[in-house]
């Protein structure tokens, strides 16, 4: 059974009705996307700002309600539960670890709630599992009695993490948590997080940009697109052996030492328009690739090579 | 443009209808009989039954309100029984007088206040920015009814230089500069708070914007420091001080009330209180209606200008 | 609460204005038992006697009532009337504001509909018509003055609350398990509360004001029970003959708004954490330069930052964010400057021009040489004169550094016409082209957008077009993609080597990620703490760093291709720029310290091209 399994999961944001007129038909920020988790393993989540990364991510702790699809943590199906039914299945690591933390409330409130409205648990056993949870991010007990503001990035992020951990889910989203943070401290927090995973049997979803840092992560990786995924496989296979031409751009976009510089594209290409979604391919316009079948209809996501799976009518051939 | 201007007006349409139905309810909590009220010691039954009969007082109240309604649409505010004019008549006669008072009290707090805070901004902790923030915290601290009456005592009783009250010279006034003379020492106790109040804003507003990056782009390109403050940061200030420029058209309007009574200036703010005290609800009102009507049209304005400022404003 | 007490006193009016409104408050609350005339006793024969008379310290008013004790009464009773709407107003305004903002949509709408509804009144007219249908009286002008204050504190807590609403925290909460009352009580209430008492200082002097208006109109307080309102009111008639009962009500209206004022000032000041740290002053047009110490001397660099020391004092605390700094590029040579957050590199590039922002900042040493002429603490006018013409800056991110309400033509043709004596239409033409030199597609039409009408991609592309504007010598890119994304990065990166090959400029580029410089610079240096702890030519210090920390640095950044994999960290984290440690500043987190590096001076040295400071260098350089 896996840890997570998502079917024909879709937002659609409502726009504004005009003063004259019908109301427009809303921006698509997720559109209808299906995959699943297996319990232990992590799946990477990469893409550029506004593919839908983020709306993903609020939609699967329950932040956000989704308007088509299903939800199911372990076999159990979440309809439109609150957050405080997702809270104890699925957990959420910010990536602004500062603004996730109440600046006029001690880190012990913080710790304190999710025991307390979640478990109900009673006080002596709230602090025992309090000490416990942060002898495990390695941050000292007398941090809890003071406020967010007197911490550095990398250990209020902690503090996020072990916040989320004293809810005891299955499964944690991590939403870009470490980029915010510089690299000397972005790797303490990343193996830290790799340590708290095996411990605990974890089961992970890390959203970030930052493709070095997916790839060190992750087991699997699904690259999104404009609110679909466009191609999903194994992590050491995804970059090294992209199908679809959008994962192969950003494989050779990110800059490597070594590396000469190239413009792997050199079109002032952009986004399409999520109020006006192109008919076929979202990537179409920036693609060498398309053709006339590409602009009309929109491809599906199909089985390219072992374990990997990608959405394109001309895929890259190795 | 166009579009937004007309987008605006369709909006003021419910705020417009909300006015009428807030007036008309808190008129209606008048405790008694607004007859025997207006009647006072010519109230016999047959009397007050007649006048709220000739008011309408003996419908529902859902009916009286749309009769009123209907009636002000067609431009009948009713008839003021304590000056036996048609109210309409009396509102336009005075809000002209207002009109001139509030407007260059309006005009005189806008300048004076943006200037000021851009000067304060600009030498912030220096002697000009100390002196300002001291006369402006003054002018936001005194009540303009005071002030009036110390600038009457001081210009008009010791030194004589200005005419104590009223807006025209009972013998032989009438021209423009007879106005400006009677106009100076109203506008000016009415124009203090909205003055200081703008000065404030405006200062802060700067300061804000002058700590923006794209403030640092123009530097490091060279602009002028001219064309930085007075180009730059002040557009951008400037924005946020125009939405307080419409709120404070209203304090200036209400201020207006006191300046009035002070100097005898024969605007809508003293009509009311007199229509208060002597209980001539329909002249409430219309004038209330009307001056409200009149301040949300002004505010449309101060949003199309506001518009045309900032082009990031959806139209 | 006691450093929020320390702050308010180190105010010295709001200081005053406590002082001052709590005596007046004593008094008031003291009247009673004053031996005081009794304030309505009426006396004709004794009306309009002067202040200072007998038994008479301010005299009487018409109808000879003892002035004092009818001030007395008359404050008591302003006050007490004032605070009152203010705290009801204060009360259901916020309620009404947090409500609408913590639940948003329909709730929002349709409260929000009802708060604009009533502040479309300019306010005395409500208060009017509230009057008018209550009848005069004193608590019918409480009623009416909290009244129309209602929708500013329901309009103002709402705005805050919004803001707050959409805070990560509160979805934290809601994750942890919390109910919409829970939190609106323990997570949004501890977080408006500091708004809601500034709100509450900075207009109970204006209700005290408003109530004592409706007195004086004579539909407040009604004779003979006088506040200070209907003390003037009164006095009115008798102004001209006897301004002494004008006078006496009058100030003391003053003295309480003035010094209530005062203090709401002082506490908005205390509560507000932006003006605590001094953030909210205006930084001058160049910055500050208090140098101590030689000048160094002139080198024939085309630029060169030389030993170059630049400071913040924020209240008692120095932040020595840059200490000693020596940099230098020829024509047509990029240098990459790279460090994490805190390591001063964004700081050095901006002292060049003279563009930290001060206060707080300050440049406290060395020089910055442009062709030998030295800028540090030149005059302004010659520093402006370089100012993109020929030090020209690219910034991090492209909506913040351009200006919102120009279009980016008009801001391109002004930073040409800074320079040169260009018509507008020459320079129009010349931003065109411009903008064509960049790759923006359509440049004749996207000379008119407004920069928020762009991607980012583009702003930055416009960024640069300025930056080239008056083909300056030298560019300082500040993490000039960093907001990008990569496919984005990847486009302008290529675009500035193009740039930089074609014309020969050189290129200062400040940078956090190694593979930006490693693909674009001819020589790096590694700034940690506010010093160069390492500089050399690209390959030599990528392929074989010297210091300790540049080694670790390189190895905690994973790189594409590497697999799954546990990644390198430094423990411990960068030292605080107030207390560096004497020494090596790596010392405290390095593995190979030892007690000589924890003390003294270390230099920056080695052989010319490849110069460390370290004692102990990973290889010998």
């Amino acid at each position: 059974m896996p840890a997570l399994k998502v079917e024909h999961l879709a937002k659609t944001f409502p726009l504004k009705r005009p003063l004259f007129g019908a109301a427009p038909p809303g921006a698509h920020a997720v559109r209808p996307m299906s995959f699943q988790v297996e319990t232990g393993e992590t799946l990477g989540i990469v893409g550029e700002s506004g593919c839908g990364k983020s709306t993903l991510a609020r939609m699967l702790v329950g932040l956000l309600e989704p308007t088509g699809g299903t939800i199911e943590i372990e076999g159990k199906a979440l309809g439109s539960a609150s957050p405080a039914v997702f809270g104890k299945l699925i957990q959420y690591v910010f990536q602004d670890p500062q603004s996730s933390l109440n600046p006029r409330r001690t880190i012990r409130q913080v710790m304190e709630a999710p025991l307390k409205r979640l478990h109900g648990m009673p006080k002596p056993d709230r602090d025992k599992r309090i000490a416990e949870i942060f002898a495990s991010v390695n941050l000292r007990e007398e941090f809890l009695d003071r406020y967010p503001h007197e911490f550095s990035g990398g250990q209020a992020q902690r503090i996020g993490i072990a916040r989320a951990l004293a809810a005891s889910p299955r499964i944690i989203v991590l939403d870009e948590p470490v980029s915010a943070l510089d690299v000397s401290v972005q790797a303490q927090v990343l193996n830290l997080l790799s340590d708290l995973k095996a411990r605990f049997g974890l089961t992970y979803l890390f959203i970030t940009h930052d493709l070095a840092v997916v790839e060190a992560v992750s087991e699997r990786v699904a690259v999104l697109y404009f609110g679909a995924i466009v191609e999903i496989g194994r992590a050491e296979r995804i970059f090294a052996s992209p199908r679809h031409p959008y994962t192969s751009l950003l494989a050779k976009s990110a800059p490597v030492v070594g590396r000469s510089l190239t413009a792997p594209e050199q079109k002032g290409s952009e986004l399409p328009d999520p109020l006006n979604p192109p008919p076929g391919c979202a990537f179409a316009g920036r693609c060498r690739r398309a053709t006339e079948l590409c602009r009309a209809r929109e491809p599906e996501l199909k089985q390219m090579g072992e374990n990997q799976l990608a959405a394109c009518h001309h895929p890259l051939e190795h | 443009m166009g579009g937004y201007i007309l987008k605006r007006l369709v909006s003021a349409v419910p705020v417009l209808f909300g006015i009428t139905v807030i007036v008309f309810l808190i008129m209606s909590l008048i405790p008694g009989d607004p007859a025997t009220a207006i009647l006072g010691s010519y109230a016999t039954p047959e009397n007050v039954e007649k006048l709220n009969r000739d008011l309408g007082l003996d419908k529902p109240m859902v009916q009286r309100y749309f009769i009123w309604l209907g009636n002000m649409l067609t431009g009948d505010f009713g008839r003021s029984f304590s000056l036996n004019r048609p109210v309409i008549d009396v509102v336009l006669e005075r809000f002209n007088a207002t009109m001139i008072l509030a407007g260059t009290s309006f005009v005189l707090c806008s300048i004076l206040g943006i200037l000021a805070g851009v000067v304060s901004a600009t030498r912030q902790y220096g002697l000009a920015d100390k002196a300002i923030t001291f006369v402006v915290l003054i002018g936001i601290s005194v009540p303009s009814f005071f002030l009036g009456m110390m600038l009457i005592l001081l210009f008009a009783v010791n030194l004589r230089w200005l005419p104590v009250s009223g807006m025209y010279a009972i013998y032989g006034g009438g021209d423009l500069p007879d106005l400006i003379r009677h106009l100076i020492m109203p506008a000016l106790a009415l124009a203090a708070v909205a003055t200081g109040v703008i000065a404030r804003l405006s200062r802060s507003a700067m300061l804000e914007v002058l700590r923006q990056d794209y403030v640092r782009t123009a530097r490091a390109n060279g602009v002028s420091e001219r064309r930085v403050i007075m180009g730059h940061a002040l557009r951008v200030a400037m924005v946020s001080i125009f939405p307080v420029l419409g709120i404070q058209a209203g304090f200036v309007l209400s201020g207006a009330v006191y300046v009035e009574i002070v100097f005898q200036w024969p605007g809508v703010g003293r009509m009311l209180v007199d229509a208060i005290l002597t209980r001539d609800l329909l002249l409430v009102q219309g004038g209330v209606v009307f001056v409200a009507a009149c301040y949300v049209l002004f505010n449309i304005a101060v949003d199309v200008a506001q518009c045309l400022l900032d082009p990031r404003i959806k139209t | 609460m006691s450093a929020f007490l320390a702050l308010l006193f180190r105010n010295r009016l709001a200081a005053m204005g406590l002082a001052v409104i709590a005596v007046i408050l004593l008094l008031a609350m003291a009247t009673p038992l004053l031996p005081l005339h009794d304030p309505d006793v009426i006396a004709t024969a004794d009306r309009f006697m002067r202040p200072l008379s007998e038994g008479r310290l301010l005299g009487t008013d018409h109808l000879g009532r003892d002035l004092l004790s009818r001030l007395l009464h008359g404050t008591r009773l302003s006050l007490a009337v004032g605070i009152a709407a203010a705290l009801i107003a204060a009360v259901i305004g916020s309620a009404i504001g947090i409500v609408a903002g913590y639940f948003g949509g329909r709730t929002d709408n349709v409260v929000m509909r009802g708060v604009d509804m009533l502040m479309a009144f300019p306010y005395i007219l409500l208060a009017l018509a509230i009057v008018a249908a209550l009848g005069p009286g004193l608590m019918n002008a409480l009623i009416a003055v909290a009244a129309v204050n209602v929708p500013f504190f329901a309009r103002n807590i709402r705005g805050i609350t919004v803001g707050l609403a959409g805070r990560e925290f509160i979805d934290a909460a809601r994750l942890a398990g919390m109910g919409h009352t829970r939190i609106i009580l323990t997570e949004l209430l501890p977080n408006v509360l500091p708004v809601i008492v500034i709100a509450m200082s900075t207009t109970v002097g204006w209700m005290i004001l408003e109530t004592a208006g409706l007195s004086f109109l004579g539909l407040g307080s009604q004779p003979p029970q006088a506040d200070l309102g209907s003390m003037l009111g009164e006095a009115r008639s008798a102004m001209i003959s006897h301004p002494h009962t004008s006078i006496v009500p009058g100030l003391m209206i003053f003295l309480i708004v003035m010094s209530i004022n005062l203090l709401g000032d002082g506490v908005r000041d205390a509560l507000d954490p932006r003006l605590r740290s001094g953030a909210l002053s205006r930084p001058r047009a160049t910055t500050l330069v208090r140098r101590q110490g030689a000048t160094p001397p002139a080198t024939d660099d085309l630029l060169a930052v030389q030993d170059l020391r630049t400071e913040f004092q924020v209240g008692k605390r120095n932040y020595r964010a840059v200490g000693g700094v020596s940099l230098a590029v020829k024509p047509g040579e990029s240098l990459g400057v790279i460090g994490e957050s805190g390591s001063g590199k964004s700081v050095t590039a901006l002292s060049v021009m003279g563009l930290v922002a001060s206060p707080p900042g300050a440049i406290t040493g060395g020089a910055v040489r442009f062709q030998g002429e030295d800028l540090i603490g030149a005059p302004y006018e010659a520093l402006r004169q370089k100012r993109g013409d020929r030090v020209a800056y690219v910034f991090q991110d492209p909506l913040a550094t351009l200006h919102p309400l120009y279009r980016v033509g008009q801001q391109l043709t002004e930073t040409i016409r800074s320079h040169r004596n260009l018509s507008k239409s020459e320079a129009r033409m010349r931003a065109i082209q411009l903008l064509n030199d960049v790759r923006i597609p359509n440049a004749e039409r996207r000379v008119d957008d407004y920069p928020h009408e762009m991607s980012g991609g583009m702003r930055q592309r416009v960024g640069i077009a300025m930056a080239l504007a008056n083909e300056p010598d030298v560019i300082i890119a500040d993490e000039p993609t960093t907001a990008l994304d990569v496919t984005v990065q990847a486009q302008i990166l290529c675009l500035l080597d193009d740039l930089r090959r074609e014309r020969g400029l050189a290129i200062i580029f400040i940078t956090h990620d190694f593979g930006v410089v490693a693909q674009l610079c001819d020589r790096i240096a590694v700034m940690y703490a506010g010093r160069i702890v390492e500089e050399g030519p690209t390959q030599a210090v990528l392929g074989a760093p010297a210091h300790p920390y540049t080694r670790r640095l390189i190895a905690c950044v994973p790189e594409l291709g590497g697999g799954r994999r546990e990644l390198a960290a430094i423990p411990g984290l960068p030292p605080v720029l107030d207390d560096l440690p004497p020494g090596c500043a790596f010392a405290p987190r390095c593995t190979k310290a030892e007690e000589s590096c924890r003390q003294g001076e270390i230099p920056l040295q080695g052989p010319a091209l490849h110069a460390v400071r370290c004692l102990f260098p990973e290889r010998a350089p």
